[in-house]
């Protein structure tokens, strides 16, 4: 599905990935942990194309899109959703899903609507309300709703335990198990690991720009150097 | 609190006098070839002191002060909440037709300087309309807009000059030669945001303006041009004396006296039509896509990206639609005018469009139609305090910023509805 092939990305003339290869086969969930500025973000962007990797592939169902401009990829099947949620504060939720479904019919709006609304029945109570005015939790349930707008086949979420209670954090989990068993690709991007592993059928854990380990998300659990670096011994 | 108040009270109170004092209470005189120093008339140094004194005032009850302008009841202005969007919308469209049908009847029953002074309120609708499509909707802050406003204007002037181009031809040349320069400018700000957007839109403003100035034998620099056609009527012209082989004028063609009003009058139902056209057209694109793209961006940028929204595309549409509505005004500008110079395009202009578009609301349109027609008209009824235009409307921005930050008539979004399946 997506495969990342030794990429390099630099920052000016700071090379923030040295060589990073991850694959991300169809219908897993893969987890990418790493602590503060391992370079999490940065992998993420390289495949959204901004920036673009300086040298490596990105390669898309077959297809590279390493030199793509930003606007083709994200129209190309990859749905994101950025680190701190995003929403557009002053649109109410059902206008922040519309603009998810930007590119498509409004007969394939209205039916993604509807998907989403079955997803999160929490959303359709608060159809009208402005995105802004809605707790936390509940503007990420949003912008999970508004990347499946345009019918994505690999979702790319980027911290989506950011800064939510650990209630709510377990709902956002149970969601995204809920996508893969829909069909849907999941490269999901954690500092919270123990979760993340739980969750993925595969893990890498990325450390200042190189990709450290790789195993099952079980493995990994196990791993005792994991345990003491990600998920306090 | 209260000592901290008296320091800064007194404080502000020296500063009063030391900027005021040197500059009001001295007098130059000259003694034959020399130039003596001599002290102003007791009354003036009265007046510092008592400056002064009412800044020492106002700053050791300025907590008082404020917490009672902040009781002050704000300008209540109706409210069309509890409406929905389907009611505003048709009582929005009947408001518009009543208001342009009796703009269209006006200026047969007002002077002829009225009539003048709303062809210029006009002009500033169509800029602010456009400005707000830049600086409103796509929030890309615009601080050189004036130059396609020039652009235009000079298009009309120069094609006329050495091609002899009539009005109707240079209209749409203008407008997009100017749409061509918003492209141009485009380009090289595609990654700047915020600050340094505003440099380089200035510093592009600038570069148009003393381009004009400069290119004397081109523009005729500083002395501008002159001579420049009035819009014609299907072949009919509004002068006494017809310019030009095979036309005929107004006045002879109808069979009634030669009135110079016609002209004025003409020029004035011009604009009247191409601002209400502007409106249209942007109030048509908002509801598109590109218009809710320029939204998505201004609101959030990475969102919007994430989103498949191309940064390029979506600012420089904004560009591009904003310079156009800016050409055309520019010519209808260059035509009411009859001469030109690089004078008309100077930064404050600019300052004076973008401050428009803030006082009336960003984005809102209703709002910038009212900003424009207030800040064009109060400035001229308020002649006589010509050297304290500034000053005023100063005071005015300040107000307004207290009581009404988010401008006379703040934007409301139509919501977007799918209809739903039954």
């Amino acid at each position: 599905m997506l495969v990342i092939e030794d990429v390099h990305t630099h920052y000016g003339k700071i090379e923030a990935l040295h060589g990073v290869s991850v694959e991300v086969k169809k219908g897993e969930i893969v987890s990418l942990i790493g602590a503060n500025g391992a370079g999490k973000t940065t992998l993420l962007m390289t495949v959204c194309g901004d920036p673009q990797a300086s040298s490596g592939r990105v390669i898309l169902e077959g297809r590279d899109i390493t030199r793509r401009p930003t606007a083709e990829i994200m129209r190309s099947g990859i749905s994101i959703v950025p680190e701190g949620r995003r929403v557009f504060p002053g649109l109410t939720v059902a206008e922040n899903l519309h603009m998810g479904g930007f590119f498509n019919t409004k007969s394939e709006i209205r039916k993604s609507q509807q998907h989403v609304y079955e997803l999160f029945p929490r959303l359709k109570e608060r159809e009208n309300q402005r995105a802004g005015t809605m707790s936390g939790g509940e503007q990420q349930m949003l912008a999970i709703g508004r990347a499946l707008m345009s019918k994505p086949t690999l979702i790319i979420l980027d911290e989506p335990s950011l800064g939510l209670a650990p209630l709510i954090i377990k709902q956002i989990f149970e969601i995204i198990a809920k996508l893969r068993d829909d069909g849907i690709t999941v490269f999901l991007v954690e500092q919270n690991a123990h979760q993340a592993l739980k969750l993925a059928d595969r893990g890498y854990v990325l450390e200042t720009g190189r990709i450290r380990l790789q195993d099952t998300g079980a493995n990994l659990l196990a791993n005792p150097d994991i345990q003491n670096a990600y998920l306090g011994g | 609190m209260a000592t901290s108040n008296l320091k800064h009270a007194l404080f502000c109170a020296i500063i009063t006098l030391v900027v005021s004092y040197p500059i009001l209470g001295f007098n130059l005189v000259s003694q034959g070839t020399s130039v003596g120093l001599e002290g102003a008339n007791p009354t003036t140094v009265t007046a510092v002191f008592l400056a002064a004194l009412a800044v020492f005032l106002f700053q050791l009850f300025r907590d008082q002060i404020m917490s009672g302008l902040g009781r002050v009841p704000k300008p209540a202005l109706p409210t069309t909440r509890n409406m929905s969007d389907a009611t505003r919308v048709r009582m929005q469209n009947l408001i518009i037709l009543f208001v342009v049908i009796g703009a269209a009847i006006w200026p047969f029953l007002a002077s002829r300087g009225s009539v003048d002074l709303a062809t210029l309120v006009l002009i500033y609708v169509m800029l602010a309309l456009g400005l707000n499509v830049v600086v409103g909707l796509a929030g890309l802050l615009d601080l050189g807009y004036v130059a396609f406003y020039a652009v235009g204007a000079y298009t009309f002037a120069l094609l006329s000059q050495y091609f002899g181009i009539s009005f109707w031809v240079a209209l749409p040349t203008g407008a997009l030669l100017a749409a061509l320069f918003g492209l141009a400018l485009g380009f090289p700000v595609l990654r700047l945001r915020g600050d340094y957007l505003a440099i380089v839109t200035l510093g592009f403003g600038e570069i148009i303006r003393i381009l004009l100035n400069n290119w004397t034998s081109l523009t005729g620099g500083p002395n501008g041009i002159g001579g420049i056609p009035d819009p014609t009527l299907f072949g009919m012209e509004f002068g006494r004396r017809v310019k030009e082989e095979g036309n005929i004028s107004f006045h002879d063609f109808f069979g009634i006296a030669y009135d110079s009003t016609h002209k004025i009058i003409f020029l004035y139902l011009i604009a009247l039509v191409l601002a209400v056209m502007t409106f249209f057209a942007i109030r048509r694109l908002m509801q598109m896509p590109v218009g809710r793209s320029w939204e998505a961006l201004r609101e959030d940028e990475i969102a919007a990206r994430s989103l498949g929204l191309s940064r390029t595309g979506v600012k420089l549409s904004a560009f591009t639609i904003g310079a156009f509505f800016a050409g055309f005004a520019g010519t209808v500008f260059a035509s009411k005018q009859g001469f030109i110079s690089p004078e008309s395009f100077v930064f404050l202009e600019s300052a004076i469009i973008l401050a428009i578009v803030v006082l009336g609301g960003m984005g809102s349109q209703f709002g910038v139609i009212l900003a424009a027609i207030a800040v064009t008209i109060l400035p001229e009824l308020a002649r006589e305090f010509s050297e304290y235009r500034m000053l005023i409307f100063g005071a005015a921005m300040v107000l307004m910023m207290v009581w009404r930050p988010q401008g006379l008539l703040p934007m409301r979004r139509i919501h977007i509805h799918l209809d739903k399946p039954e």
